[in-house]
């Protein structure tokens, strides 16, 4: 048993039961404020960040920006963010990649961006009709669709109409995910309707269950392809069955660093930008 | 008898803690819309999603306690080499994420997997993305509550019950039978309940190892997820559900088969 017991501690033990039944009220109420407080604590940092974008002479870039892009920006994204910590030594980006329909959702819910890329303007539209963007959003980049096969077609699919064939694993993304809505627009314009195996929560999903040999085909874009190129090869679709996606791009509003946000914002729309997009096998917007 | 008044610090921590729980809960109950509540729980894709979530927690449990009772019976009653590592490994689900255990099923039992590829070869058959997966992501994270909980029950299981029924010539398995078994149908009840309650609520193993279609391998908590994007009212009302029913089956339990006090 422990001798050091304050007696403070035992005092209290004397009182009546009434005062008793008063005093665990009150700690409920004491429980509140707490709560009440911590609450408030967390939004806090937003508006006591003044420091780095009230002073109005230019400083230097500091700090760090939060990028939630849709999950096939995510080589190219990750090296914009290397190429601008060489520019602006001493800033950090973090990134949340996943279906922009996820991210949307996320963002909407209060979830701390900075920067939002969707892989299509619905989901974007979603985030202004919300009133939670800082800057119009702006189209960056395009993107085409392929088929995503294991590495050397063994299956030996040539197009759309091969996916219909029965025994085949295929799979989509989910319907809501960009990327799963493009390959259902494509699919319809080809008139093949196919039976997948299941329905991804997002490209990069897809990709990955290509690239693990659980299905033997899906619908990605040209840039996942690249990005997996020793897993799997792509194949064409021919461009009548086509759809082009559009990425736009926003600054999110209550960003805690807008100067930085538009800093990464900028880049990919300068020259310098649209290049490194290029290489991963984006296409102009 | 009356329990002495807790410390202002300790009753002060608990209240947080107990707003930490109800704070969700409440924001789910918020956010319902109660008037379209019943119809957004009768559209196809939660109809179907609620009928397959059915269907795989009780397969899990059927094979749970198939698999699991033989299994806590050996750890409660047979002192084999190695026991200490076989019980950590038969319930290693139980702290590991689920979606780790779905990248294991699927390099076990997927196409190019350890097994699965055998399983392919030789059989024509294939996991992933089959009802069966989801049944086996299921099994994989849920049976580990019942083997614990069923093991517990029989090693408070007084022996002498069982010696008395060898004294009287029953072999070992009429043993199991007929006495073990109906003296641990208590926790028997509680392991396959509980068992049943996290197979109903599994995501991250079902979504890697079996993937996300409706009607074949999208249960409940995969619609959810994807729900929150499309038809959020639909997902939230789903939420509910699960709360409910998992709630209920904590104080029900709680109540008349968890000694947990």
């Amino acid at each position: 048993m422990s001798s050091s017991r304050s007696p403070a501690v035992q005092r209290p033990r004397t009182k009546t039961k009434g005062s008793r039944r008063v005093h665990i009220r009150r700690l409920f109420a004491v429980a509140l404020v707490v709560v009440a407080a911590a609450c408030g604590g967390a939004s806090q940092p937003a508006t006591s960040s003044l420091a780095p974008t009230g002073a109005p002479t230019p400083e230097p870039l500091a700090g760090a920006v939060t990028v939630f892009a849709g999950s096939s920006l995510t080589d190219a994204f990750k090296k914009a963010g290397d190429q601008l910590k060489l520019k602006y030594p001493g800033t950090d980006y973090r990134f949340n990649f996943g279906s922009s329909s996820t991210l949307a959702t996320q963002i909407i819910n209060g979830a701390p961006a900075d920067v939002f890329a969707s892989a299509d303007d619905t989901n974007m539209q979603k985030i202004v009709d919300a009133k939670l963007n800082d800057s119009a959003p702006a189209f960056f980049v395009g993107n085409r669709l392929e088929i995503a096969v294991a590495a050397g077609n063994p299956k030996q699919i040539a197009g759309f109409a091969d996916l219909a064939k029965p025994g085949l694993i295929v799979v989509l993304a989910a319907p809501p995910v960009p990327a799963g809505k493009y390959a259902l627009e494509a699919l319809q314009k080809a008139g093949v309707t196919i039976k997948p195996a299941s329905q991804e929560v997002d490209v990069r999903a897809v990709l990955n269950k290509v690239a693990l040999g659980e299905a033997d085909a899906g619908i990605v874009y040209v840039t996942d392809v690249m990005s997996a190129a020793a897993h799997v090869t792509g194949v064409d679709i021919p461009e009548q069955h086509q759809v082009i996606a559009r990425y736009p791009i926003a600054i999110v509003r209550d960003s805690k660093n807008p100067r930085l946000a538009k800093a990464y914002v900028d880049y990919l729309l300068s020259a310098e930008g649209q290049r490194l997009l290029a290489e991963f096998g984006f296409s102009k917007p | 008898m009356r329990a002495a008044r807790p410390p202002l610090v300790i009753a002060a921590l608990a209240a947080i803690g107990v707003a930490f729980f109800a704070l969700p809960l409440a924001g789910l109950v918020y956010r319902v819309s109660w008037q379209s509540a019943l119809s957004d729980l009768v559209t196809p894709e939660a109809l179907s999603a609620l009928r397959l979530s059915l269907v795989v927690s009780v397969a899990a449990t059927v094979l749970g306690l198939l698999l699991g009772v033989p299994l806590a019976w050996m750890y409660a009653r047979v002192a084999f080499p190695g026991r200490n590592v076989v019980r950590a490994l038969t319930t290693l689900p139980m702290v590991l994420p689920p979606v780790v255990g779905g990248v294991a099923l699927l390099v076990a039992f997927g196409r190019r997997g350890l097994v699965g590829e055998w399983l392919d070869a030789g059989f024509g058959l294939r996991i992933p993305f089959t009802t069966a997966a989801t049944v086996m992501a299921a099994t994989f994270v849920s049976m580990p509550f019942l083997v614990l909980t069923v093991e517990a029950g029989i090693r408070s299981v007084d022996r002498r019950y069982e010696e008395a029924a060898r004294t009287l010539g029953a072999s070992q398995w009429r043993i199991f039978r007929q006495v073990t078994l109906p003296l641990v149908a208590p926790s028997l009840f509680a392991g396959a309940v509980l068992c049943w309650a996290r197979a109903l609520g599994e995501f991250g193993a079902t979504i890697t190892f079996a993937g996300n279609l409706p009607g074949v391998t999208q249960t409940l908590p995969l619609a959810v997820y994807i729900g929150m994007e499309t038809r959020p009212e639909v997902a939230i009302a789903l939420s509910l559900v699960l709360v409910l029913v998992s709630l209920g089956v904590l104080v029900a339990l709680r109540d008349r088969y968890l000694r947990l006090d």
